[in-house]
């Protein structure tokens, strides 16, 4: 038997298998930020909504940790989510709201019908903090320490499922 | 039927980005930002801008470069660039500024580094062996053709 046939061969039909291995597996496109471990850039961000004020870097060192979201009224996932942070706010968690690209008019029709529970809300028409935090969509939640240091990363709309484990990292945050 | 079939693509948009948490069809309406769609002025920076943008990945369309995708943070990763170089930053340095926060994912120029070794040093590889083989191949061809002078 010829080495010079069989190892090509073998070489190719184990392409072929990692090819077909890999096609079948869930596509994962998940970009994990690596911002994690860091403290939160410095930034700030003026008001979208007239009764809640902006956000700046500042706002988060007051001694409790707190959670980031970051969202959009033009978002579809957010408006499944927007029931849990209500409830993540009924256990007395601040959160910190970052509006993304949008406008003051329909920020105030999504909270109206899908409930206000930001302490705060910034107005981010640039990605800019997306960018900054290591995001690459809409929502995305963070968990930040009370020293302003990022904590946590949640990629995707918040579920009922997910809800005691953000209470567990805020409580591992402090 | 055109209305029945419209309601069906808009179900199946709504259920796909339900399912996959991303905004696929929510885009914002907001204006977009100002260096998006918007040259330099200076044909030197704007030439460096975009040969920067030509191989950065777009994050949410993510088989596109930012130069490529009309998504609404495409646009606003190309203001980032344009007001970065304007700045007088180096485009390597904004590339490692997006690598720092997104991983070798945002960036179309893979570094050799601990992951990525085996796609520069496999190909290297199979050169070698084929010149081996091809070596033994001719080597022997030529000693046949001498045995054949021989006889």
């Amino acid at each position: 038997m010829r080495w010079t046939l069989w190892v090509p061969l073998a070489l190719f039909t184990f392409f072929l298998g990692l090819a077909a291995y890999q096609l079948s597996q869930p596509k994962d496109d998940v970009i994990v930020s690596g911002m994690i471990g860091k403290p939160l850039p410095q930034f700030s961000l003026e008001p979208i909504s007239p009764d809640r004020p902006g956000v700046s870097t500042a706002d988060f060192k007051d001694g409790t940790p707190k959670l980031l979201n970051i969202w959009a009224s033009w978002c579809l996932p957010c408006i499944a989510e927007a029931p849990h942070l209500e409830s993540l706010k009924e256990q007395d968690v601040q959160i910190i709201g970052i509006a993304i690209r949008d406008k003051p008019e329909d920020v105030a029709r999504f909270l109206n019908r899908h409930g206000n529970p930001y302490t705060r809300i910034g107005s981010d028409d640039l990605s800019a903090i997306q960018f900054e935090l290591g995001s690459s969509g809409v929502p995305e939640t963070y968990v930040i320490d009370s020293d302003g240091m990022i904590r946590y990363q949640h990629i995707g709309d918040v579920r009922a499922e997910h809800v005691p484990m953000l209470i567990q990292q805020l409580e591992a945050a402090r | 039927m055109t209305r029945q079939f419209l309601a069906w693509i808009a179900g199946l948009a709504a259920m796909a980005s339900a399912m996959f948490a991303m905004p696929i069809l929510a885009q914002s309406s907001t204006a977009p930002a100002p260096y998006a769609y918007q040259q330099l002025d200076d044909p030197a920076l704007e030439q460096r801008a975009t040969d920067l943008m030509h191989t950065l990945r777009c994050l949410t369309c993510q088989s596109q470069s930012i130069a490529d995708s009309d998504a609404s943070m495409a646009g606003d990763m190309r203001h980032q660039v344009r007001t970065r170089i304007l700045a007088g930053e180096e485009p390597e340095a904004i590339r490692a500024w997006l690598i720092e926060r997104y991983g070798d994912y945002v960036s179309y120029d893979p570094q050799v580094s601990a992951t990525t070794w085996p796609l520069f040093a496999v190909p290297l590889l199979l050169f070698l062996l084929a010149g081996l083989i091809l070596r033994k191949r001719i080597g022997r061809g030529g000693v046949a053709d001498r045995e054949g002078e021989g006889a």
